[in-house]
């Protein structure tokens, strides 16, 4: 009971620390990214962010929703300040409160493993006094968040494995779903989560296999691995489809984002693309007047389009071209966009009653719109890319050059060989049936001449699926004037009519997960990114905040001492693992099997932890931070009084050394402190210090502190 | 052999039953009883005395008998493998008479070394100094230019290289035979891992041309089959044979890595396969310690020094061969170049001290960094200030050139003036007129540090300009020596140092390396330079001797260059690249040569059957294994499969983490991929196939035959009208729509 007394008393002091600057009204760094997207679900606006799944907007947004925010904020600048409907507490407090909620769990992680409560309560006082995870939990980020969730299921798998002796406790159950809860939950914050989800998964296995091994359990056996696997794999995979659907039951309109989507996914958010496609006609006809949009939408979306400009007679580079209109890809949405499709052998140009559908295989025209030119292709070099065919509006120069204009509709993702082209679904290639080149997006932008515009080409050498070579239909309507002065005119004007369409929800989660996972940023190194490397001896910091007018500031800093003690801890831990791990195989017990085991369980949770969410950043070509490596130091802290304990009670043998360790236990505390108290100005932004002590508290050279001149 | 069983154990043990029972699918009962009779008598009379202290427990003794018994190997298939892996890959080998796809880069490599030019390639030297030796050994002068693919060969001998390779590359179905006989112990298994290889038209195009892939992979198929062999020796440690297997795994491994990095992967397999041994021998308290640290210490010699000293034998013979001056210059330091005859640094005779007025280069001392280089173009918009961008250049150019100028004054008195060690100057770019400029913008990609342009016209300039010129280690008034002074440039408004990050620069900096002035004033080498040419004509020429660098310098400094020219390598935007998921399943193939109708064609695809074959047995393995582990975990009595079942675990296991090992990091490599890295990965997958699917023998040798046939044009080449056209004769092979023959 003292224990838990000094547990609380723990939480309640890490509490207090808060509210200092949480009425500050500033906001730092990250805070600008995430706040965009509190916003966002404030408004219910549709978005994409590739950095993470949903799950960790969302619990931001929950505090955004407590605090009635809405959402009416630009974050665009780092310092500004926060009007007055910004509910900064609110939307600060989630990640605090889990960031002190980090402390009991490394305390009962400890106690999980086997450890005394000294040492668990040195672990909490370790965590407690980091500066870098302090200043992590008190602004509206994330990665406190991940901590907690990842303690959370490391302990609460511990506590199920602890009950292993007796099988029908509920509780014990209920400790393993608390696990795979919580690894949902943290995969379902950051991907990062992954990491010591697999971790889980791998122990959880070894466990599982010890069970099949044990022969005294027959069918109990069967259920044990089955609802193991259950609950620990299946559960977190349903947990996060589960977040998905929330994210896209929560935004429901049409936002900044949507480009970056299908039609279909467009059509399905309120305002936006289906305000336009609402009533369009799903069958596209001879007759019709569509746009064209590339499936590609690397590095745009874009849509065929074409132009009163003709190609240069001579490029730069002395090659020729035939002079005729050119055929782009356009990024926006423009009047040029619009072509109509007409049947080789008939004149008109508007949809008969009733309509003739265009199906998978027929041949057509394509006409551009605005300027009566067939789209045509043509054994000319394009001209960015020489070894694909040049595509034109055709215009006849009377220079032996007929017009090549015949396309043939292929739809790739046809159910039968007649099936019809429907707006929207339908995907489609078009084939030039002279040289079967099919009309495809280059990837290359044209120079001036072009205005910069996407180049499209007739691909002769085109071969398998690829997604610049096929093109959907998106606005779509049925020609009705034969006069090309009215046909402008109704071009102009929005479409109509109505039909309805929905993508089920797995669709919409595959399309979006897909597009998080492939889309990327333009990324570059940022001025406070960092490599990996750095962050062992924390060679880097990130200024979080600066005052507007003196020099009080906030920078993720961690405590030196700690780092350089978990650092040696880990070499400690590897080195006293080696030694037991070859004297056992000569059959030299130095410790009892169940210590030893003990060992290797706090080993596997804490260095593999730390190694699972260090190592793989090595391998990431992404923008990275300090705060990257947060997840790692904590289960590295965590080593710390593990190995304390190991070499106290078994390395350590007299009473002398007990004692000249212990005071070496309560220096290096001692000093943990001083540290955590020296870096606080800059955890907290208060109070503010001169110059020279700013200068006095760059204990490194490539620490970035700012300096305001005077 | 049966009489050997009666005599070395009067109850029969179960190994000689299985040997007798296997006898039916032998056809070489009279050479296995020539070869076991005269093999196994003297090994029995040096047997070492280590393994005469646990003989004497009847297992052990069993168990070494069994082994004996096993160690045979059936001349006549293997020598039918070989024949007919000869004759698949020589068939039609000067075909087509011209340069087909990598041909052009390795060619003209091996050329390089028959003209002793230096040069610079991405992979280690073994490999292209071997070409270029079948090269010289056949009469190939060294004279054929290899420009591009496509180009005919004419009089030129081509055929010693392609056939040197075809070797190699018929090296290793008997070598895969080997390595399954001696996992598996049964020849039919043996003879469906050699007529899967003998039979996959991939490995025979692959073999036919001048290539590294053939001989990579013959190493490391030399280091599998003698790691193998090893270990079968570890009841006879310290004999003879025994020793020969180490030395030569060590041999092969140094060989695979020496041909390309991908050997790394082969050194793992190797390595862990050695850590187990070493891991068991440590548990078997048999052995003493001192017995443990003879055999720990042999495994370090045979695998760590041995390789490690042939892979440095062969840098050094590399750099003995190449002494002259050639296309690889840029990409050393000058020390280096200092070495090549023709180079203007061998022999060079320049001004000993700068001075003002002096016209000069700068390489960069960051191993592998460019010299200081500008050109006509601007930074993009967005880009810091909109001005003349300043890269660092791999190559000599007259752009890497600059003037040396007063801080105030352009004009030079006759008596040039030295520089000295905190000396303030200015640098005017010779062709642009621009002078080397900094200020308060951000750097294009190293956020942290300031940008660096060309700015000014005619030398006119702002206070920007200025550098103060500093000589690492060197005081006030030390005169800056040419080639030998490490020298920092200090920007004098901003204090930053002018830096070379190392990063690539995008398109718009013509993949240029970045120039950046950064405000770490930490001495690294990437922010000291060295002043390489050295014009002034009003200063007398004096002979200069560069320190030239040791060979450990050369051999790291090469291991750089070559590390970041890997990782330089990178898709292009609108390519199609090939992903190593499209490799097990044959998805898409790699055009040799030739592409429309009217060219010679060849065509790298594997044979469908025998990929999809060893697809499915990868699957079965696993399946299989994990069956098999759940049951014995449980308890189960496997009874009699308990020999099919070591089989299965240990020597399936063995080329399950060989697949593994060559095929699993390809996925995390950012560099651009082709379809030939999957080759040594499936050298193990087929292997794996012989030991999984023992039972369809009959059946698939042949069927293979007949799809081989059937293939076989893709790799001997083929004409007329492509496979998608209806009336070719390749039509009906076309069985997915990316293969483009």
């Amino acid at each position: 009971i003292k224990l838990f007394l000094s547990k609380e008393a723990v939480l309640s002091t890490h509490l207090y620390e808060y509210p200092a600057l949480m009425l500050s009204l500033l906001h730092s760094f990250d805070e600008v990214y995430y706040g965009q997207f509190v916003s966002l679900y404030m408004k219910r606006v549709f978005f994409i962010d590739e950095s993470g799944p949903p799950l960790g907007h969302m619990i931001l947004a929950l505090g955004g929703y407590l605090g009635d925010f809405d959402g009416n904020f630009v974050w665009n600048r780092i310092g500004a300040e926060y009007t007055s409907n910004v509910p900064v507490w609110t939307l600060r407090l989630i990640p605090a409160l889990c960031g002190s909620l980090c402390v009991p769990l490394g305390y009962l992680l400890v106690v999980e493993l086997g450890y005394s409560h000294f040492t668990a309560l040195g672990a909490s006082l370790l965590l407690l006094m980091e500066n870098s995870l302090i200043v992590q939990s008190r602004f509206m980020l994330l990665d406190s968040v991940l901590i907690f969730f990842l303690l959370l299921a490391v302990v609460s798998y511990l506590r199920f494995h602890k009950h292993l002796c007796c099988f029908s406790s509920l509780w014990k159950w209920l400790w393993l779903f608390l696990s795979g809860t919580s690894c949902a939950f943290a995969v379902g914050v950051k991907y990062m989560g992954l990491f010591t989800y697999l971790l889980l998964l791998g122990l959880a296995a070894v466990h599982t296999w010890h069970v099949i091994g044990d022969k005294t359990l027959c069918n109990v056996m069967l259920v044990q691995v089955v609802v193991r696997f259950l609950v620990l794999v299946v559960m977190p995979a349903l947990l996060y489809l589960g977040f998905f659907y929330v994210h896209l039951i929560l935004l429901y309109r049409s936002g900044p984002h949507d480009q970056m989507m299908s039609s279909a996914f467009q059509a399905s958010l309120e305002g936006g693309l289906s305000r336009i496609t609402q009533g369009q006609p799903l069958e596209v006809a001879f007759g019709s007047q569509v746009t064209l949009r590339s499936a590609s939408s690397k590095p745009l979306p874009c849509w065929l389009h074409s132009h009163k400009a003709n190609y240069p007679i001579r490029y730069e580079n002395g090659r020729g071209s035939s002079h005729q209109q050119q055929v782009t890809c356009y990024p926006f949405k423009d009047v040029n966009n619009w072509w109509i499709i007409k049947d080789p052998s008939r004149q008109s140009l508007v949809v008969s009653s009733p309509p003739r559908p265009v199906r998978h295989g027929d041949i057509i025209q394509l006409l551009h719109g605005m300027t009566s030119r067939f789209l045509n292709t043509h054994d000319v070099a394009a001209p960015m890319s020489p070894h694909s065919q040049e595509v034109t509006g055709y215009i006849d120069f009377n220079v032996s050059m007929p017009a090549q204009n015949l396309w043939r509709v292929d739809i790739t993702n046809r159910e039968s060989d007649r099936d019809v082209w429907k707006t929207i679904l339908s995907e489609v290639q078009l084939i030039h049936v002279n040289t079967s080149a099919v009309l495809k997006l280059s990837g290359a932008s044209l120079p001036d001449w072009g205005f910069r515009q996407l180049e499209v080409v007739g691909d002769k050498i085109y071969k398998g699926y690829q997604q610049s070579g096929v093109w959907n239909v998106e606005e779509h309507r049925y020609g009705k004037s034969h006069e090309q002065k009215e046909r402008e005119l109704e071009l102009k004007s929005p479409t109509h009519d109505d039909i309805s369409r929905n993508l089920t929800f797995m669709a919409k989660f595959i399309e979006l997960q897909w597009k998080m996972l492939t889309v990327r940023n333009e990324e570059s190194e940022h001025k406070y990114s960092s490599l990996p490397l750095e962050w062992i001896t924390m060679d880097t910091n990130i200024a979080y905040w600066l005052h507007p007018s003196n020099n009080a500031q906030i920078h993720l800093i961690g405590n030196s001492v700690t780092w350089t003690l978990a650092n040696l801890a880990l070499f400690i831990y590897v080195l006293l693992f080696l030694t037991y791990l070859l004297r056992r195989r000569r059959k030299i017990e130095d410790i009892p099997e169940a210590c030893w085991e003990q060992l290797v369980l706090a080993g596997v949770v804490c260095s593999g932890g730390w190694v699972v969410n260090y190592l793989p950043f090595f391998l990431m070509e992404k923008t990275l931070f300090l705060y990257h490596y947060l997840p790692a130091l904590t289960f590295q802290i965590l080593q710390i009084p593990v190995v304390v304990e190991h070499l106290y009670t078994h390395v350590l043998r007299s009473p002398s050394q007990h004692k000249a360790f212990g005071g070496v236990i309560l220096a290096a505390l001692c000093s943990v402190y001083f540290c955590y108290r020296i870096f606080s100005p800059l955890t907290y932004g208060q109070p503010e210090l001169t110059s020279e002590e700013l200068a006095a508290l760059r204990w490194r050279d490539s620490w970035d502190i700012l300096f305001r001149k005077r | 052999m049966e009489g050997r069983c009666g005599e070395g154990s009067h109850t029969q043990s179960p190994s000689c039953a299985a040997v007798r029972s296997r006898k039916p699918c032998m056809d070489t009962g009279k050479h296995r009883e020539k070869a076991s009779s005269k093999k196994t008598e003297p090994r029995r009379a040096t047997r070492p005395s280590s393994s005469d202290t646990r003989g004497l427990n009847g297992t052990s003794t069993e168990k070494r008998l069994r082994y004996s018994d096993c160690d045979y190997t059936p001349l006549c298939p293997l020598l039918s493998v070989a024949a007919l892996s000869l004759c698949t890959r020589f068939y039609r080998i000067t075909e087509p008479p011209h340069v087909c796809w990598d041909e052009t880069h390795f060619g003209k490599m091996g050329s390089y070394y028959i003209n002793r030019t230096f040069f610079f390639d991405v992979h280690p030297p073994l490999g292209k100094m071997l070409i270029g030796l079948a090269g010289y050994l056949t009469g190939y002068d060294g004279t054929f230019p290899f420009i591009k693919p496509g180009d005919k060969y004419e009089h030129h001998n081509y055929w010693g290289m392609r056939g040197f390779c075809a070797v190699l590359g018929s090296c290793l179905p008997p070598f895969a035979f080997l390595v399954v006989l001696e996992l598996s112990h049964s020849t039919p298994a043996a003879l469906i891992t050699a007529s899967l290889l003998i039979f996959d038209t991939g490995y025979i195009t692959l073999s036919q041309y001048i290539l590294l892939d053939p001989i990579l992979m013959f190493f490391i198929m030399g280091a599998v089959l003698s790691m193998v062999k090893f270990n079968h020796q570890r009841l006879r440690p310290f004999s003879w044979s025994w020793w020969l297997w180490l030395l030569l795994t060590g041999v092969n491994l140094s060989g695979s890595l020496g041909v390309k990095f991908v050997g790394l992967f082969n050194i793992l397999l190797v390595g862990i396969n050695t850590a187990w041994d070493l891991w068991r021998l440590l548990g078997d308290l048999h052995l003493s310690l001192v017995d443990f640290m003879k055999h720990l210490i042999a495994r370090m010699f045979g695998l760590i020094m041995l390789p490690l000293f042939l892979y440095t034998t062969i840098f050094a013979v590399h750099f003995v061969i190449l002494n002259r001056s050639g296309p690889g210059d840029g990409f050393f330091s000058s020390a280096f170049q200092s070495r090549l005859i023709g180079n203007n640094l061998h022999n060079a005779t320049m001004p000993e001290y700068l001075a003002y007025g002096s016209i000069i280069t700068l390489k960069n001392l960051r191993i592998a960094g460019g010299y200081l280089h500008s050109h006509w173009h601007l930074y993009p918009e967005g880009v810091g200030a909109h001005q003349q961008q300043v890269t660092a250049y791999l190559h000599k150019d007259y752009n890497n050139l600059w003037l040396v100028k007063r801080p105030n004054s352009d004009d030079f008195t006759w008596n040039p003036e030295l520089i000295r060690h905190g000396d303030i100057i200015r640098l005017e770019h010779k062709e642009t007129t621009r002078n080397l400029h900094s200020h308060l913008h951000e750097a294009p990609l190293t956020k942290k540090h300031l940008q660096v342009t060309g700015y000014g016209i005619n030398g006119t300039g702002d206070p920007n300009d200025l550098w103060q010129v500093e000589v690492c280690g060197g005081k006030k008034g030390d005169p800056v020596k040419v080639l030998r002074s490490k020298v920092r440039l200090l920007h004098r408004s901003t204090g930053c140092v002018l830096y070379s990050s190392g990063k690539t620069l995008p398109k718009w900096g013509w993949e240029q390396v970045e120039v950046t002035c950064s405000p770490y004033l930490k001495e690294t080498p990437n922010s000291q330079w060295n002043i390489e040419d050295h014009v002034n004509p009003k200063l007398p020429n004096i002979s200069l001797h560069v320190l030239k660098p040791s060979f450990l310098e050369i051999l790291l400094e090469s291991h750089i260059v070559m590390i970041r020219g890997n990782s330089g390598l990178k898709p292009k935007d609108n390519e199609i690249n090939s992903k190593p998921w499209h490799w097990p399943i044959n998805y898409q193939g790699l055009r040799f040569s030739g592409v429309n109708e009217t060219e010679y064609r060849v065509y790298l695809l594997g044979n469908p059957v025998i990929w999809w074959l060893n697809l499915f047995s990868l699957g079965l393995f696993v399946v299989m294994v994990s069956l098999c582990c759940v049951a014995l975990q449980r308890g189960a009595k496997l009874g009699g499969t308990k020999k099919g079942k070591q089989v299965l675990m240990e020597g399936g296991g063995l080329l399950f983490l060989g697949w593994l090992l060559h095929y699993l990091p390809f996925y995390t490599m950012g560099r651009i991929l082709y379809y030939h890295h999957y080759f040594p990965a499936m050298l193990f997958s087929s292997m794996l196939t012989g030991i999984t699917t023992l039972d369809l023998v009959g059946m698939l040798s042949t069927k293979l035959g007949s799809f081989f046939y059937l293939f076989h044009p893709l790799s001997y080449g083929m004409n007329g009208p492509l496979a998608h056209d209806p009336t070719s004769s390749m039509a009906g092979l076309r069985w997915l729509d990316s293969w483009e023959f």
